[in-house]
């Protein structure tokens, strides 16, 4: 088995297209990632076939949308190296991280105590925090980045106190491609008696993540970044800590046995799954955990890698581009800036050439403020990406400094 | 298909490079944010407000060429303007860069090379950033004058 660009890109039905009449270089796989055929297929049998609410019925359809359900929950358990127990579908990383801080937060966090973030988080993995900091008189603590845009070791050691209670931090920064070490992170936090939460939306696409071997306490991710659907994402809990933490939303499937008197709680997963849940989401996620599966995954990686150092080293050809995260480990993303250009105007330019890129503060305002600029251009590769995609994006930035000379 | 260089006339170019009435204003007599949560554009507006006239009009922050020049070019047309005159400018721009009604370009004089920005959906709201911020301000300035 051996990675095949080309014929993977082939299973992509909208690189197919040519917005402004040119080829699409798609360079915004960070923000959603497209969704190969077998993962729409998958969707749209689901709805042809085994529709029907799942955990409900006693019909023959009704115990096919479970298994088909059920069954995604486990594909997806075994991928990660979890239990299927420790598998709670959301709607992705977002409610997946305020789940954790409403349902265990509410019941470790108090006055006093610390949370400790990096400077480098999407806005999804501080602003719950924040939320409960408020709630609870407690306060967050920040690990620096430094100009390379690393977090270090040290300054976990440092800051992980005797007040700390969570540390929050995420694997893959989505603005700056930066791998953060989150295994040795676990340890340090681990040795201090302190849970870790692990934003994995931006690794899951990239690297083979395995929750036991990390040993994370919580690993949350979205289904739409790693070529699943929309909608439907994943909080992978350790099974002792979703058993003592108290429900987060009510309502139908949690419960066991309801009375106005009280209620019986179901067992985890279901726990926390409340209300109908996006079964055909669900589906779809799974489809593309087997998609993944049936690639040769190192040779993507090896693959990726190649992008971003040929990427890396042709924009370096622009006159007065300055690269934002320049960590020695990161995945396939590389965030820059323009002289006298505003981030915008390069992805307007951009478009009109057929690059889709991000251009804006990537949901990280406190990583911007770090830097120093308001806003980058941010070229994220997935593993469908070619040279090709490359040198379309530079050539769109000559374009640029014609125009802004 | 829109072009490019619609959007980027040299006037726009210029003002985004270089805007005019660019700076803080110690004594103005309104100011009002403009914030665009999607891109962290920012911009502050300041008017000194001379009885009903708009006796000076300048403004600060950061953002792209678009916005600054829209906001440069704003001020350029606003200076000596009575609320209403301003008010009324800010009505015409608006049908002309988001409901894309070109025919108002004509009462817009300069401002007219923004029309252009009506064919880009995801640039309107840069255009019409500074604009949103001046209506606030002029709001918080009439405030006083109302009867309650
Ligand atoms: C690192 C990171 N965390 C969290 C999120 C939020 O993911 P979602 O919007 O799918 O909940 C994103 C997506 O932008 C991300 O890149």
């Amino acid at each position: 088995m051996s990675f095949d660009v080309e014929a993977v890109r082939r299973q992509f039905p909208v690189l197919a297209q040519r917005p402004h009449g040119k080829r699409l270089a798609f360079l915004d796989s960070g923000a959603t990632a497209q969704k190969p055929q077998v993962v729409i297929d998958a969707v749209t049998r689901f709805y042809d076939r085994d529709n029907s609410n799942v955990h409900r019925g006693v019909y023959d359809l009704a115990e096919r949308a479970t298994a088909a359900f059920e069954g995604a929950r486990k594909r997806i358990a075994r991928w990660i190296g979890a239990d299927p127990r420790e598998v709670i579908f959301t709607r992705g990383t977002t409610e997946g991280v305020n789940l954790v801080a409403q349902s265990w937060g509410r019941a470790n966090v108090g006055p006093g105590d610390e949370i400790l973030l990096t400077g480098m988080e999407h806005h999804s993995n501080i602003v719950p925090w924040q939320l409960l900091a408020a709630e609870k008189g407690a306060k967050l603590v920040v690990v620096p980045v430094d100009d390379q845009g690393a977090v270090h070791l040290a300054d976990f050691e440092r800051l992980i106190g005797p007040r700390t209670r969570i540390v929050a931090v995420t694997h893959v920064s989505n603005a700056l491609g930066t791998v953060n070490p989150v295994k040795e992170i676990v340890r340090l936090a681990h040795a201090r008696g302190v849970p870790v939460l692990v934003d994995g939306a931006q690794a899951v696409p990239h690297l083979r993540v395995d929750v036991r071997d990390l040993d994370a306490d919580f690993y949350v991710f979205s289904g739409h970044k790693m070529f699943g659907p929309t909608g439907i994402g994943v909080l992978y809990g350790k099974a002792k800590l979703l058993e003592a933490m108290p429900p987060w939303q009510g309502g139908g499937d949690m419960i066991l046995s309801v009375s106005f008197s009280g209620t019986k709680f179901n067992t985890i997963p279901h726990k926390f799954e409340a209300g109908t849940p996006d079964a055909a989401g669900a589906v779809g996620l799974g489809a593309a955990v087997d998609w993944l599966e049936g690639l040769d995954r190192a040779g993507a990686e090896a693959h990726e890698r190649d992008l971003l150092a040929y990427a890396t080293n042709r924009l370096q050809e622009i006159p007065g581009l300055r690269i934002i995260g320049t960590a020695p480990g990161k995945a396939a993303v590389i965030s820059f800036v323009m002289e006298g250009v505003h981030p915008h105007d390069v992805g307007t330019i951009l478009d009109h050439e057929g690059v889709a890129v991000r251009a804006g503060h990537h949901c990280a305002q406190p990583l911007m403020e770090r830097f120093g600029v308001p806003a980058t251009v941010r070229a994220s590769m997935a593993l469908y990406n070619t040279r090709e995609d490359v040198d379309q994006l530079v050539q769109g930035l000559r374009r640029v400094r014609e125009m802004f000379p | 298909m829109s072009d490019l260089s619609d959007l980027y006339q040299e006037v726009i170019l210029d003002h985004g490079r270089n805007p005019r009435n660019f700076r803080v204003m110690a004594d103005a007599t309104a100011t009002a944010e403009g914030l665009n949560p999607l891109c962290g554009d920012r911009y502050g507006v300041f008017l000194r407000m001379d009885g009903d006239r708009i006796a000076d009009v300048s403004f600060q922050g950061s953002g792209c060429a678009i916005s600054k020049a829209s906001a440069s070019l704003m001020s350029q047309a606003l200076k000596g303007k009575s609320a209403a005159e301003a008010e009324d400018l800010f009505q015409r721009f608006h049908k002309m860069v988001v409901e894309g009604d070109a025919s108002q370009a004509d009462g817009l004089g300069k401002l007219a090379v923004l029309k252009g920005v009506a064919d880009f959906p995801t640039r309107v709201k840069c255009a019409s950033l500074a604009w949103h911020a001046l209506h606030a301000a002029l709001r918080g300035e009439s405030q006083p004058a109302t009867t309650e």
